[in-house]
């Protein structure tokens, strides 16, 4: 599975849609595509049906919350020191927010290849969490995108029935997101240590107040 | 009764005893369990219950599949927030004298899910545990143990005076709150008239202090 070729197909097939090679450098070099929002579901379907692609399984969905990341590299500027023009180095930082992501892994059954990794992104973290839900595509992604919008809070547009599949339904949290404040019941302890210990503080803090 | 007297009466072949022992002997020999496991610690408990670790011979072997049959809960394994009103409540529906053993590390502190956002640090929390038993799992052993340990409880509890068990005080309650679902943990995250009285056992630990009247829930 050539993924330029698989990219090229894509594009030739869902004329105007948004799609990035994102390189993986680790030794696995499984490299994903990057898909737009708006025409993931058209993409998705050419994926499961072209004759020759044929990704008619979906073996995992899962979520991913990045931080901000800050990035440095060292770049050559001419600058004027002392009237004259000099090379100079200098260290240029590119912060990159964090942002959510959903990562679908497809494989192919009758052809026997894959996988493919799909990612797809909302538009940010507070008010613009939609994606399009790839569920009438592929059956098997239901309740891992409904895990998805339990944990990470991401709304999948087009989902039969986006739920709550592992916290209840009057929980309001998404305990995957990395900002993620837990509730402190940690005030009896009787070993703490670490992070343990400043939170068992906290705890008998609060509950000596009360 | 004199001991002495007791035992000079049975080697004469006269047997005695109390009313007080008759009824704790009864009610120890015949301890049912709630069929009741949630995570991996329950097939240890179903091993315990089988022919190989045989607990029947402690008089343990009837499992009752509802709570209104049952005088012993062993929470056997990891309690999630998710669970934990369902256990709560099944508690609630069993009948007095009714005793609770919190099996392995999960059930007494949340165990390696202790730092987690979904599970419940320990059933001690929202209902009185007689034996807590560590291990992850703990082995059949560790069970038999606890249950003889619940046993010899049983035995020693006296029918009268202050002291007596619970299912014997018209004034203990024999209900505990069930959590509710919060937006953000159970509400209440404990019951605080069963959690005050370990947490006053640490030292500087809340409820040494100013304050040690529990908190209306």
């Amino acid at each position: 599975m050539n993924l330029e070729k698989i990219k090229s197909d894509i594009e030739a097939a869902v004329p105007g849609c948004r799609l990035q090679i994102i390189l993986n450098g680790s030794p696995s070099g499984q490299h994903s595509l990057l898909l737009g929002r708006e025409h993931a579901v058209e993409i998705a379907r050419f994926l499961r049906d072209d004759p020759e692609l044929r990704l008619d399984y979906c073996s995992n969905v899962t979520g991913v919350d990045w931080l901000d990341s800050e990035t440095s590299e060292k770049v050559k500027v001419k600058k004027l020191v002392d009237g004259v023009e000099q090379e100079v180095e200098e260290v240029r930082k590119t912060r990159t927010p964090g942002y959510l992501e959903a990562v679908y892994h497809l494989y192919s059954m009758e052809k026997k290849h894959g996988p493919l990794v799909l990612r797809l992104r909302p538009e940010n973290r507070t008010d613009h969490v939609t994606l399009p839900s790839l569920t009438p595509v592929w059956r098997s992604a239901e309740f891992q995108e409904r895990e998805i919008f339990d944990l990470y809070g991401i709304i999948f547009e087009g989902h039969p029935d986006l739920r709550r599949i592992l916290m209840w339904d009057e929980f309001e949290d998404h305990p995957m997101r990395k900002d993620y404040v837990e509730p402190n019941d940690y005030e009896y302890e009787p070993t703490p240590h670490d992070a343990v210990l400043e939170k068992s503080k906290q705890a008998r803090a609060i509950e000596g107040q009360r | 009764m004199d001991l002495e007297l007791k035992e000079a009466l049975s080697r004469q072949g006269i047997f005695t005893t109390t009313l007080e022992e008759l009824y704790n002997w009864g009610r120890r020999s015949s301890v049912w369990p709630l069929t009741f496991g949630l995570a991996c610690c329950a097939i240890e408990m179903i091993a315990t219950s089988m022919a190989r670790y045989d607990l029947a011979r402690f008089g343990a072997e009837v499992f009752r599949p509802s709570p209104r049959q049952a005088d012993l809960m062993i929470v056997a394994g990891t309690v999630t927030k998710k669970m934990a009103p369902q256990v709560v409540r099944l508690y609630n529906q069993m009948p007095e004298p009714k005793y609770v053993i919190a099996m392995g590390a999960c059930a007494i502190s949340g165990g390696p899910f202790k730092q987690g956002y979904n599970v419940l640090k320990g059933i001690d929390r929202y209902i009185p545990v007689d034996v807590h038993i560590p291990g992850c799992p703990p082995r059949p052993e560790a069970l038999m143990d606890a249950f003889i340990t619940l046993q010899k409880k049983i035995d020693a509890q006296s029918l009268t005076g202050a002291d007596r068990p619970r299912h014997l005080n018209a004034e203990e309650p024999s209900e505990f709150i069930v959590p509710q679902y919060g937006a953000h943990d159970l509400e209440p995250p404990k019951n605080v008239k069963l959690w005050n009285i370990i947490t006053k056992n640490i030292p500087n630990g809340p409820g040494t202090a100013s304050d040690n009247e529990p908190r209306k829930d």
